[in-house]
């Protein structure tokens, strides 16, 4: 019966109340100033009295106040290793370029994972990447030691991003909720997608495009890569041709309603689990859920900071979960 | 052993009322408890729904009450609780125990699921309190089985002739 959650998802329904909607968005969108967002934001209760009104520290204490949450609601905690991959293997990218370039940046680590920076970058000066997870070990060896002979730091990111994403295409494939097979498949196929975007754009190689995407269940890495050297109107016509035809569309009109798109269809692929009673499928839902709500008040936030004009800044507002 | 044998009858009437009261009370036990696991996760939020969901919660708890119901008949047709236990045929016990198996099982199945849909509408009522008494209608739909199986047990015990 555990398996049920039912104390955790009844829990998270109640939590879903107070999730930003599409109009609590352009409530946030009508203030005028970075301030009166703030203090929207405070009304909300976003922040604590810690926080005050530095706009950065609010989003961050929120970023904890999901994963306090996610704590107290007795679930285990591996099914959200999905989620954390992309902060894990960031961590690591930064230990190794710390390492390798002797050069030291504050807070460039992701605190919120299961090896925090100092640790990773213990292992890297170390060089004992066995005390990583498994689908790190290799890739971390790789990069470190193309960086350390090439210095070519391009090459490093390559080697690890595609290290992540074989590993949420892993965590999919063994996982038994559908949510989390599901939102691997789209998060892999959605990178695929941006990186073969992005190599059109600077004209990469076939050989680069091969080396960087993951392959995936619902796009051909190989017909993706082949379209990526016609340019992006070739890339248009190939995702016309898949599930992500509506990708095609956000392309055509322009970069940043494409990285919108790229978002958005994670957000519907969770959606339905607005509607399931049991699982763990709505609590790792409210988990992006939370975390797309942060990352479209990070955009609200830091366009009103710069005095955006507000239909750009409107058209990278992400879509909501409820 | 002897006496076991001399009262077959009994012992089945008395194996019917165990079974009534045991399946139909394990299926509501099932029922809230997987109901108010649901209520304490949006009381831990929200305490001021208490009321509504406590409600939810004790919908799937009356088939523990009708298992009862037919449990009582049972003890009171073949005469244990007044202290003057009756003499009856072995098939006689057997028709009294197949009375009491409607109840029991439908109880117990019942019982688990009108939990199961119970904290489904809990649901409901966190998101939407004012959609209350439609998010009662879903469990209550599951109780229209369990009070057919107990129209049928009650009917069939009373209507044994002992």
């Amino acid at each position: 019966m555990s398996e049920q959650y039912t104390y955790a998802v009844a829990r998270i329904r109640a939590l879903e109340g107070s999730l930003f909607s599409n109009s609590t968005v352009d409530q946030l969108m009508a203030c005028r100033t970075y301030e009166q967002c703030l203090q929207f934001l405070t009304e909300k209760g976003w922040g604590d009295t810690e926080t005050g009104s530095d706009g950065e520290a609010m989003l961050a204490r929120e970023e904890e106040k999901i994963w306090e949450t996610v704590k107290e609601l007795s679930v285990p905690m591996e099914v959200f290793d999905v989620l954390s991959y992309p902060r894990l293997f960031h961590n690591l990218k930064a230990a190794i370029k710390e390492v390798c370039t002797e050069e030291t940046n504050p807070r460039i680590f992701y605190g919120d994972v299961r090896i925090s920076g100092e640790e990773m970058l213990d292992i890297v000066r170390e060089k004992d990447f066995g005390r990583l997870p498994k689908s790190m070990q290799e890739a971390a060896g790789e990069a470190y030691e193309s960086l350390l002979h090439t210095r070519d730091g391009q090459l490093c990111d390559v080697i690890i991003d595609k290290a992540a994403l074989d590993a949420i295409r892993e965590a999919g494939r063994e996982a038994k909720d559908t949510i989390i097979r599901d939102y691997a498949e789209s998060t892999v196929a959605v990178a695929d997608i941006k990186i073969a975007v992005r190599s059109a754009k600077t004209a990469k190689t076939y050989d680069f495009m091969s080396r960087a995407m993951a392959e995936c269940g619902s796009l051909s890495v190989r017909g993706l890569a082949k379209a990526a050297l016609g340019g992006t109107d070739a890339i248009r016509e190939y995702l016309l041709g898949t599930a992500y035809a509506e990708g095609a569309e956000a392309l055509a009109q322009s970069p940043s309603a494409f990285e919108r798109w790229c978002d958005n269809r994670i957000i519907q692929t969770i959606r339905p689990q607005k509607y399931k009673a049991f699982g763990i499928g709505p609590v790792v839902a409210y988990v992006i859920a939370r975390q797309n709500e942060i990352k479209t008040v990070r955009i609200i936030l830091s366009g009103k900071q710069n005095n955006l004009p507000d239909d750009s800044i409107r058209e990278r507002v992400r879509e909501m979960y409820v | 052993m002897e006496s076991i044998w001399n009262n077959l009858g009994l012992v089945y009437a008395l194996l019917g009322a165990a079974v009534a009261v045991l399946l139909a009370g394990a299926g509501s036990a099932i029922g809230v408890g997987i109901a108010g696991q649901a209520a304490a996760g949006v009381v831990t939020e929200d305490p001021g729904k208490f009321g509504k969901v406590l409600v939810m919660q004790l919908l799937p708890g009356t088939q523990g009450l009708y298992g009862l119901l037919v449990g009582f008949i049972t003890l009171s047709k073949i005469g244990l609780l007044g202290g003057g236990a009756v003499q009856i045929e072995p098939h006689t016990g057997l028709m009294i125990f197949a009375a009491c198996l409607p109840i029991g099982i439908v109880g117990l199945i019942s019982g688990k699921y009108q939990g199961q849909t119970s904290a489904a509408s809990i649901g409901i009522v966190a998101k939407k309190p004012d959609q209350f008494g439609k998010a009662m209608l879903f469990p209550a739909m599951v109780e229209t089985y369990a009070i057919l199986a107990l129209l049928i047990s009650f009917l069939a015990v009373n209507g044994v002739q002992i």
